[in-house]
């Protein structure tokens, strides 16, 4: 083979194993840590897996906030119109966190009713609601207004 | 009446905008000289249209104009007079008619410093800049136009600008990073000139260097404080989160630096010339990206706001005819690019290429990342990427870049020999060693690999750059004169070098040395982390100008050493909206950060307490980089090839 050749050859080799080997590991790295969203009455449904790290979201139900009087444990339930999911949280509710308002949360579920969060989210903007949250809400027949802004 | 001045003045500036990018370019193609002589004056008043439309805007606000429903929605009486200013770019309208401003200013300027370059390459630059225009001019004027009326029945009052926005950070960040963002247009539009000529040689790299390291310097900036806004004002102390907006501007970051760097390998050595052009097409195409990613609210972030669908369709049309326009040109026209230089596999130009594989692997798990819930989400799929699949893959292409780079900037062009490169890194590494076993007493108490190795890292970066310095300067009659012989561009690069190293140095301290305690604290109780003893002295009422607060007092212990710090939980009037203000004490080696979270019962709150290890580390490196890009771009070489066509 010539020498010019053999270059090309290695280098069309390296390449190959490279993008390979990126390919895997990008693979390897986003099955590990992708987060699906699955709304209260999926969960109840038996739909979501136990121990993978999930998103959950609804409306909080007003009332639910429950505050354990000697650690930072707090809970509260989120409902999508159909069916209640319960979330624990050890850490600080966001500022935006209001009864009655949408919020998506990250963690695992211990079991079809209950879901331990380590992370809750709240947005920016008060007016605002989850996009994941406002399907959810109108898959299971309740009315969304459209906001004008 | 100065509301509609203003809206006038943009639709006009639409129309000099359409004109603009097809006179001058037509003229280009059949020597019309008049209409290529037009690009230049036809640029200043679309910026000066553009300026007054902007200036209108921001009188709406000064002097509260409740009867625009932008103002209306996003201002409020007793707001801050210089958030009354801001708030111009605080939502949606507002910040397009920043960009398009931004984007006038840039092309003023290409058309004001570009007297030495040929008329006809100017006219067509200008032009492409004026297409980028039409497309976000139209946006404004047909999907966001910010100066619409709310008549007759008009507020009396606004409903505030969102809390979060009132702060330092948003008088700067914004601003600096459009800046950046568009700044990109500039190298781009270069990019597209060449290709059009087809004249691909190294003339276009020097002209469009000084511009992209200044659209590089301005993005730096705007990315670091962002991330510094973000430290101190959400309240928890996080410096960046992986989330969509936030890669959003890091992509053309990571383009544009590997695209100075390749800038700098096509002019003086003539190779990787298609690879450039390529880069410089990309970067713009991912502000616009950005933009789109921004604006349409198609992802789920922490920076969505309510957003319309329609805009994001716009805007995503339009970043399709950039996309498909830029590299359908750049296949037919750069296909018969030849590079000229040879360089062997130990050469300046390797390294250079290594260091744009790995910005550009960065760059796809960057990009694969932020757009794989939008590509689930055509499949029903509603997903989010976790921050530890960045976390993961993210360093994996860092290190060795870091690593490399600790070679690469002292290598020869062309071809190295092997053993001077072993014997130079050899004598790097021992310095660097020599640092680590200097500092072990001190970092001896981190006892994690993490840490070590990337300690070591810093210190391999920085030993080379002081060895190269101190190899540069050895021929010269005495070291003082060498090192006043050295240019500014080679103070830059060594500048820009050392503060990615300081950079690292603060991310992995911060994530692996700091000490992060969520406490239930009521006032006078005591609590102990570390050397630290903090104290909550109290609770107070303040009265803002359009917020009530509750602030916590705190006195901390530092060895011996007392400070107080003091967090604020604020809830504005207007809104009704609830905010923490972070209590930050900061410091050179570690930030004590405390903030308040909620009232729990009695008189007990939740409380944050962090000391954040060498967080500002982290902000200081990318000043260095700015500075860095700065003083490369100061180098004599730029305006001397200016004078020189002037003589």
């Amino acid at each position: 083979m010539k020498k010019h050749r053999q270059k090309r050859l290695y280098a069309v080799l390296g390449t190959v194993f490279g993008v390979s080997v990126a390919v895997g590991l990008v693979l390897f790295a986003l099955s590990e840590n992708i987060n699906l969203f699955y709304k209260p009455s999926d969960v109840e449904a038996g739909k979501a897996p136990l121990d993978k790290t999930i998103k959950v979201g609804g409306l909080v139900v007003p009332g639910t906030v429950v505050r354990n009087t000697e650690t930072l444990d707090v809970s509260f339930v989120i409902r999508d119109n159909q069916s209640d999911l319960k979330v624990h949280f050890n850490d600080v509710l966001p500022d935006l966190f209001k009864e009655g308002q949408g919020i998506v949360a990250t963690g695992q579920l211990t079991d079809q009713q209950n879901f331990k969060a380590s992370s809750v989210l709240a947005k920016h903007d008060e007016n605002y609601m989850p996009p994941e949250v406002a399907r959810a809400l109108e898959e299971s027949g309740h009315p969304m207004k459209k906001k004008n802004d | 009446m100065i509301v509609e001045i203003a809206h006038f003045c943009l639709i006009l500036a639409l129309v000099v905008a359409v004109v603009t990018a097809i006179a001058p370019m037509w003229g280009s193609f059949y020597n019309q000289s008049i209409l290529v002589r037009f690009a230049r004056p036809a640029t200043h008043v679309m910026f000066v249209l553009i300026f007054i439309s902007f200036a209108g805007l921001v009188h709406a606000f000064a002097t509260d104009n409740f009867t625009v429903s932008y103002v209306a929605n996003h201002s409020y009486s007793r707001l801050p007079f210089i958030y009354k200013i801001c708030a111009v770019w605080g939502a949606h309208e507002g910040s397009m008619l920043l960009w398009i401003l931004v984007l006038a200013g840039w092309s003023s300027a290409v058309a004001l410093f570009s007297r030495q370059l040929p008329e006809q390459a100017v006219a067509r630059v200008l032009s492409v800049m004026a297409f980028i225009s039409v497309g976000f001019l139209s946006f404004a004027v047909f999907t966001s136009n910010p100066f619409e009326r709310l008549l007759p029945y008009f507020p009396i009052d606004g409903r505030d600008l969102n809390p979060l926005l009132q702060d330092f950070g948003f008088i700067i960040h914004p601003p600096f990073l459009y800046m950046g963002y568009v700044g990109f247009a500039v190298a781009f539009a270069f990019a597209i000139s060449a290709l059009i000529s087809g004249e691909l040689d190294s003339a276009w790299a020097r002209w469009s260097r000084p511009w992209t390291v200044a659209a590089w310097i301005f993005l730096t900036i705007g990315i670091s404080l962002g991330s510094w806004w973000a430290y101190y004002e959400l309240g928890w102390g996080g410096w960046w989160f992986w989330d969509p907006v936030e890669n959003a501007s890091f992509m053309p970051w990571l383009t544009g630096t590997a695209l100075i760097h390749t800038l700098a390998v096509s002019e003086k050595r003539g190779v990787f010339k298609a690879w450039t052009v390529f880069l410089a097409l990309i970067t713009f195409c991912l502000s616009l990206l950005g933009t789109f990613i921004v604006r349409s609210g198609v992802i789920t972030s922490v920076h969505s706001f309510a957003q319309d669908p329609v805009r994001g369709l716009f805007i995503l049309i339009f970043l399709a005819i950039v996309v498909i326009a830029a590299l359908t040109l750049f296949i037919f026209r750069a296909g018969a690019v030849r590079s000229t230089g040879r360089y062997q596999l130990l050469s300046k130009e390797s390294f250079l290429l290594f260091n744009n594989v790995l910005l550009a692997a960065a760059l796809l798990v960057v990009l694969f990342g932020t757009l794989f819930p939008l590509i689930m989400e055509a499949f029903d799929q509603s997903v989010s990427v976790g921050a530890p699949y960045f976390n993961l893959l993210f360093p994996i292409c860092m290190l060795p870049l870091l690593a490399l780079l600790g070679i690469g900037h002292w290598l020869h062009w062309k071809n190295h020999p092997v053993e001077r490169l072993l014997k130079t890194a050899r004598n790097i590494l021992f310095v660097a060693i020599i640092f680590l076993v200097a500092m072990s007493y001190w970092i001896y108490s981190f006892a994690n690999t993490i840490i070590w190795i990337s300690l070591f890292i810093a210190f391999w970066i920085i030993s080379s750059i002081l060895y190269d310095v101190v190899d540069k300067t050895k021929h010269g009659q005495s070291r003082l004169v060498a090192l006043k012989k050295l240019k500014s561009s080679y103070w830059g690069m060594q500048l820009a070098h050392s503060g990615l190293a300081v950079t690292l140095v603060g991310i992995v301290m911060v994530e692996y040395n700091s000490i992060e305690k969520l406490i239930r604290f009521a006032p006078n109780d005591q609590f102990e982390v570390a050397n630290y003893q903090v104290t909550f002295d109290g609770l107070s009422k303040v009265n803002g100008p359009n917020y009530i607060a509750t602030r916590g007092s705190f006195t901390v212990n530092e060895n011996g050493k007392e400070f107080k710090v003091h967090s604020e939980k604020r809830r504005y009037t207007a809104s009704g909206q609830i905010m923490t203000e972070a209590g930050i004490n900061p410091g050179f080696s570690r930030d004590v950060y405390i903030s308040l979270g909620e009232k729990l019962e009695g008189n007990e709150w939740s409380v944050r307490i962090y000391i954040k290890s060498f967080v500002r580390w982290i902000w200081f490196g990318t000043i260095l980089m700015a500075l860095g890009g700065l003083l490369a771009m100061s180098d004599r070489r730029y305006r001397l090839k200016l004078k020189q066509k002037i003589a």
